[in-house]
């Protein structure tokens, strides 16, 4: 396959989503603006002015009509995605890590980071339909959990969300009581900070990724570990393949060893690895920097990566891929 | 399929034996349609073998499958207007490229092979030591076949290998050398007996047989897997680049007989092995 550079961001990647429908891909960077391309031949559509910091996080309404965006400039802001101009702004007092909507894109689950004394916390919001009845109160507040909190996402039916950071400790929490339900076990859990989580189509599994050199593969209900990816570099991003039981990884060495060694040992190629036999299919080279992003098309048929180099690789599987056989 | 036979007046097989050469002759191919209905005919025109003129008619049915789903809303949003940093971006700004490179989804081992690597590789030494259970040989204790030397059970109780044991230099030994002091390599040095070092030596130069091109994914049993059938092999080794962890391309395989190790040679020198042409040849000993 050839994939399709796209070189809009001038910072390291961040964060990566694909619209419902699969024909919008959005992009967060370091740098202060989002940008949304057209997923299939990577055309540049817009980008979202307004962030006064690095963007970290990003989602899509269902309808593709709002975008909520998570910044190191302390705020949240609701985007009208077609027009790329700013409906309202959550601020916090700490830098936003991540967003998500709900089922329904009624909540939003917003979490923010430990700064100035201030601990980390989960925060869910209420989205109002018209943007002129937005308000800026949360509908519950979560803390407890040490240390950043790297991605938080809203379990099955909305009634719980799952957190997981630099704690190490995959968290499952009443999304109306705020009480903690389940925390991964000691011994199953990953050794080092969570950096993603992501969760399966149907919502029955999640997959978190770890510096650790692994990911893992957990039941969305009970949190019992299911599978171990263990590769041989940091897994900064992780993904979830749709169509097959393919599961992709990404990362690489930390940003700040690349210029000291060499550069075939930096291993920033995307791992494909089978769902259940954990077993590695195969890897895609490209970047030359870490993976910090990567988002699978909602058909199965593309993925894309975005990079600590400040590219967006968007790729289209060739015919072969969909014949792999382990 | 419709087929009409036209007997034709002319015998085109009493002309010339070679009727290939006489299409020219043949009426044009004539494709028709596909009408509304998707029917599509082609007429064609060819020899038999007897010299007949054959007509053809292909009658099919074709019927357009629609190859990408696209929602409205996603249509829609095609003709969104540009916004933001896009509404002015110019033409030569080339945001969006496509890779000049081709980018495969590189397996980490050729399809297919995986199991067989997995076994080999799982107890490389059980299976040499199938191959040629005389090969084992404790250097310890002598015994035949049973374990290698560094698991011989006792190896505690025996005699410290010499090669280790730091033994002064004597007379021959100054004499031959000259200058005082200098290092002396242990194997060199006078007193030790004519085994361990040289004998080392010889073991890894004996029947040894390189291998260049190797495709960056083989490995050692690969290569064992692969000089096996020719004889007892009893060493197995694929240069790894240390920083990258990576084949580097070559390797060294020796065998207990000198005449399996030619037999290999001249069977493997330029086999297609992981799509490269396989360079077998001798081991030149070391330059010293």
């Amino acid at each position: 396959m050839r994939p399709i550079l796209m070189k809009g961001h001038e910072r390291p990647l961040t964060f990566l989503k694909y619209n419902r429908d699969g024909d919008l891909l959005f992009s967060c960077a370091k740098d202060h603006d989002p940008t949304v391309w057209f997923a299939d031949n990577g055309e540049r559509l817009g980008t979202y002015r307004g962030h006064n910091g690095a963007v970290w996080t990003c989602d899509i309404s269902r309808d593709s009509a709002r975008l909520i965006t998570g910044s190191a400039d302390q705020t949240a802001k609701l985007w009208d995605v077609r027009t790329g101009t700013p409906l309202f702004t959550f601020n916090f007092d700490s830098p936003t890590r991540s967003v998500d909507f709900s089922v329904g894109d009624k909540l939003a689950v917003i979490t923010t980071d430990p700064f100035m004394g201030l601990p980390s916390a989960i925060h869910i919001k209420r989205i109002a339909r018209d943007p002129e009845d937005q308000s800026g109160e949360s509908v519950l507040t979560l803390k407890g959990p040490q240390g950043r909190i790297n991605r938080a996402v809203w379990g099955p039916l909305n009634r719980t969300i799952v957190s997981g950071g630099e704690d190490s400790v995959i968290r499952v929490w009443d999304s109306e009581t705020g009480k903690l339900l389940k925390e991964s076990d000691k011994e199953e859990s990953h050794k080092k900070t969570i950096t993603s989580l992501t969760k399966a189509v149907d919502g029955s599994h999640l997959l978190s990724g770890s510096l650790d050199k692994s990911a893992k593969l957990w039941d969305s209900r009970t949190l019992k570990l299911v599978k171990t990816y263990v590769t041989e570099r940091p897994v900064n991003a992780v993904a979830m393949s749709p169509l097959l039981e393919h599961i992709v990884l990404g990362g690489g060495q930390d940003a700040s060893s690349v210029t000291t060694t060499d550069h075939r040992a930096g291993k920033f190629e995307a791992k494909f690895y089978d769902k259940s036999l954990t077993e590695e299919i195969g890897g895609v080279k490209g970047h030359f920097g870490p993976i910090n992003a990567l988002a699978f098309n909602p058909d199965g048929r593309s993925f894309s990566s975005g990079g600590e180099d400040g590219y967006v690789r968007l790729h289209h599987f060739d015919q072969d891929y969909f014949n792999i056989k382990i | 399929m419709v087929r009409e036979e036209q007997p034709n007046k002319l015998r085109w097989g009493e002309l010339d034996d070679d009727s290939e050469d006489l299409d020219f002759l043949l009426p044009p191919k004539q494709v028709i349609g596909p009408d509304e209905s998707g029917i599509k005919k082609v007429i064609e025109y060819k020899f038999k073998d007897d010299g007949n003129k054959v007509k053809i008619t292909t009658t099919t049915g074709i019927r357009k499958l629609a190859n990408a789903r696209l929602s409205k809303r996603a249509v829609e949003r095609r003709s969104w207007p540009k916004f933001g940093d896009a509404v002015h971006e110019d033409v030569g700004s080339r945001l969006t490229m496509v890779s000049t490179e081709e980018i495969l989804l590189e397996r980490p081992r050729a399809p297919g092979t995986k199991a067989e690597e997995a076994k080999s590789a799982g107890d490389p030494l059980a299976q040499m030591g199938k191959g040629g259970a005389v090969l084992m040989v404790c250097r310890t204790c002598g015994k035949k076949g049973d374990h290698w030397t560094s698991r011989c059970p006792y190896k505690d109780l025996a005699q410290p290998s010499e090669t280790f044991v730091d033994k002064p230099p004597t007379e021959t030994n100054a004499a031959a050398g000259g200058t005082k002091g200098a290092y002396v390599p242990p194997s060199m040095r006078g007193g030790v007996p004519e085994r361990s070092g040289t004998d080392m030596r010889r073991r890894n130069e004996e029947n040894s047989v390189r291998v260049t091109n190797l495709s960056e994914d083989t490995r050692e049993p690969d290569l064992l897997e692969l000089f096996r059938p020719f004889g007892s092999v009893s060493r197995v080794y694929v240069a790894i680049d240390q920083k990258t962890g990576t084949s580097r391309g070559f390797g060294f395989v020796n065998f207990v007989n000198r005449e399996d190790a030619e037999r290999a040679i001249n069977k493997l020198n330029g086999y297609g092995y992981d799509n490269l042409i396989l360079r077998v040849e001798w081991a030149a000993p070391r330059a010293n």
